[in-house]
């Protein structure tokens, strides 16, 4: 059986402020213990986002990739992604919309409704730690995360949308 | 083999162009082509930025923890950086001889890691290029579109990759951070039931992977003038090969072929490469440029990959990855291949032998065996070296008697190569820019020669609107008078 809710981070913890994805994964993952919500959600980690993490999404109700940002509004950004053309050519990793295409592609269906959470970072090389701001930030994304999950609801989650 | 355009004699007289970076591929590059008034192509050189922290990063740490952390170098392919960690410390553990579940398993983690990484740079990476020209739309140069005009091509690539990634996870432990090899062995075998899932999936993953044999095959017989010539330049090729010569990318020695063919050493132990090799520091490069001690750094520079791999072995012990080898030779003729394009070939060919040495070890009754871990004599001092999906990865360290590390020193597949895309590049200016004005077609030619080479540049940082692209023409007073700006949404503007 399937978690209806998808939390997909995105990050390398030994690159300073690319940990925020993961850390926040494993703050949410105690959480949702806590709350008894386990069975609803599946939390899944990556260093990158690629071409076969459209199988991930297949039978979801809800996704949200946690990412962190060079230049994102601070603390963090909430939006929603949808499958669009926009040519992804930078790089082997994949944005949140190349693979949504990528989705529709593989399934001939409409992808799952899927969200965003960017947290700001200010440094990324290697061996550091996170940055006080970053830390700040990963701080207010829990809450925010939290608020989420209580109410893991299209609708909701649409009406908290920056 | 005295690279040319490596350095213009005036270059304060000519207009600079720059690419930075370089697109799809990993971490930064940039090109830069210095052109006169005519737009005479006098110098071009290919920057990598490589990140030279690892040492820094490694040193220090218990050895035993070396392993994982080494996953953490690089997120495009941390399991041959977590494979030749564990090689070069099992001599510390003084595991001469792992078990035979050990070996298997390592085996069975580094093909689905070169299963993945290979369909990965073919379907995702390169066949926008391939299917549809260099210089076509570049809105459609792209996966996406790749999945519209090829949609079975593109669901194709998309399970192959998550089939590697399977056996990964099975073997490894966890989809990233695995912990699966560690010195002396590995922690765990296949269950049954693991060993019966990535079974039922296993014969389709051959089918498809002969077939795309086929397909880059096909390519190059169907347009042999741009095949065979694209960037092509002569060079030495280095490689591990089996100890009974044939294809073997996880243990061996090392042989070394010039640009003829002809066999310049052979049966190296690789515990010994600092007596072969050296590398050369460039004032204008921050990634290092290895050589060929005995021939010095202007003769002997080399590549490393699949078309160094394929053209080095003496055969394939997989029979249909054996009957594409010969297809390759016998198309190359009596020299080896030396265009660029032929990486593409000769990755799939890899690709299909790493899919059937996985049907193999699936039906060995070892790789669901009990006994994981060898030792011996301690050590303080060990080299790994494995055939990553780039090319030959070595690790080397020596560890204290408190089991600290107290030197690291790592040589990627990329920067083994890099002598060879900055020729590559070269030849691609050559061949494409003179004359002409630049245009993001053809500034896609000088990225598609680097892209051959599939180099991973050391960034695992993924992090939103972080690799911006930027084209300047600029001129001798570094005044910018033309340039192209491509950003992380991938649209394209103009720059004043």
């Amino acid at each position: 059986m399937v978690a209806p809710v998808l939390l997909f981070a995105i990050g390398n913890e030994s690159r300073g402020d690319d940990a925020l994805g993961p850390l926040l994964l494993r703050e949410l993952n105690a959480y949702l213990v806590e709350s008894g919500l386990s069975g609803q959600v599946e939390l899944l980690e990556e260093y990158q986002l690629q071409i076969e993490h459209a199988i991930d999404m297949q039978e979801r109700e809800l996704v949200l990739f946690i990412d962190a940002g060079m230049d994102t509004e601070a603390p963090f950004t909430f939006s929603t992604a949808k499958a669009n053309d926009v040519p992804m050519l930078y790089s082997h990793a994949l944005a949140p919309e190349a693979l949504l295409k990528v989705y529709t592609q593989l399934y001939q269906e409409k992808p799952p409704a899927v969200f965003i959470l960017c947290i700001r970072g200010e440094r990324f090389e290697l061996g550091e730690g996170l940055s006080p701001q970053a830390e700040e930030h990963l701080e207010l994304a829990l809450a925010f995360s939290k608020k989420l999950l209580m109410n893991a609801e299209v609708d909701t989650w649409n009406g908290l949308l920056n | 083999m005295s690279p040319s355009l490596e350095t213009a004699t005036h270059p304060e007289n000519l207009r600079r162009v720059a690419i930075d970076p370089v697109s799809r591929v990993e971490g930064h590059g940039k090109v830069t082509i210095l052109l006169d008034e005519d737009n005479k192509v006098h110098q071009v050189r290919l920057h990598i930025v490589e990140f030279r922290g690892f040492e820094k990063f490694i040193q220090g740490r218990p050895y035993w923890e070396v392993p994982v952390m080494v996953q953490r170098l690089c997120g495009i392919c941390p399991v041959s950086h977590h494979l030749a960690a564990s090689k070069a410390l099992d001599a510390i553990v003084g595991a001469n001889h792992l078990t035979p579940t050990a070996e298997k398993m390592r085996r069975l983690m580094h093909y689905g890691q070169i299963l993945q990484s290979h369909a990965l740079h073919f379907f995702h990476l390169s066949s926008p290029d391939l299917l549809f020209g260099f210089d076509s739309e570049v809105s459609k140069r792209n996966i996406v579109g790749v999945a519209e005009i090829h949609p079975d091509t593109a669901r194709r690539g998309v399970l192959l990759r998550k089939f590697g990634q399977e056996v990964i996870r099975h073997t490894a432990g966890k989809r990233i951070h695995g912990t699966g090899a560690v010195p002396g062995g590995v922690n765990k075998s296949l269950s049954i039931a693991e060993r019966d899932e990535l079974l039922k999936d296993i014969y389709q993953i051959v089918s498809w992977s002969r077939d795309a044999v086929h397909l880059i095959k096909q390519m190059h017989h169907q347009n042999p003038e741009l095949y065979n010539s694209f960037g092509a330049f002569r060079a030495n090729f280095m490689s591990m090969v089996g100890l009974d010569g044939g294809l073997d990318l996880y243990h061996g020695h090392l042989r070394g072929r010039d640009d003829s063919g002809n066999i310049m050493f052979d049966g190296v132990d690789y515990q010994n490469y600092t007596q072969l090799i050296a590398e050369e520091v460039k004032n204008w490069s921050y990634m290092k440029f290895p050589y060929l001690k005995s021939l010095g750094p202007e003769k002997g520079w080399y590549r490393v990959g699949p078309m160094s791999r394929i053209q080095n072995c003496d055969f394939i012990s997989t029979p249909l990855a054996e009957v594409e080898r010969r297809d390759f030779i016998a198309y190359s003729g009596v020299m080896p291949m030396h265009a660029p394009l032929g990486y593409h070939w000769a990755r799939m060919i890899e690709m299909l032998h790493a899919a059937e040495m996985i049907k193999d070890l699936l039906h060995d009754t070892d790789i669901t065996g009990s006994e994981l871990m060898a030792s011996g004599e301690r050590g303080s001092e060990g080299v790994g070296v494995i055939e990553a999906p780039r090319g030959t990865l070595i690790h080397h360290y020596r560890v204290d008697e408190n089991d600290l590390v107290t030197m690291c020193n790592l040589i990627v597949s990329t920067t083994h190569n890099n002598q060879a895309m900055n020729e590559a590049v070269r030849r691609v200016a050559q061949q494409y820019l003179h004359g002409h004005e630049i245009t993001e077609g053809l500034l896609n030619h000088i990225e598609v020669a680097v892209r051959a080479f599939d180099p991973c540049l050391s960034c695992a940082t993924h992090a939103l609107g972080k690799m911006p692209l930027e084209v300047e023409v600029v001129n001798d007073a570094g005044e910018r008078l033309s340039g192209l700006s491509r950003s992380s949404d991938g649209s394209v503007c103009h720059l004043n």
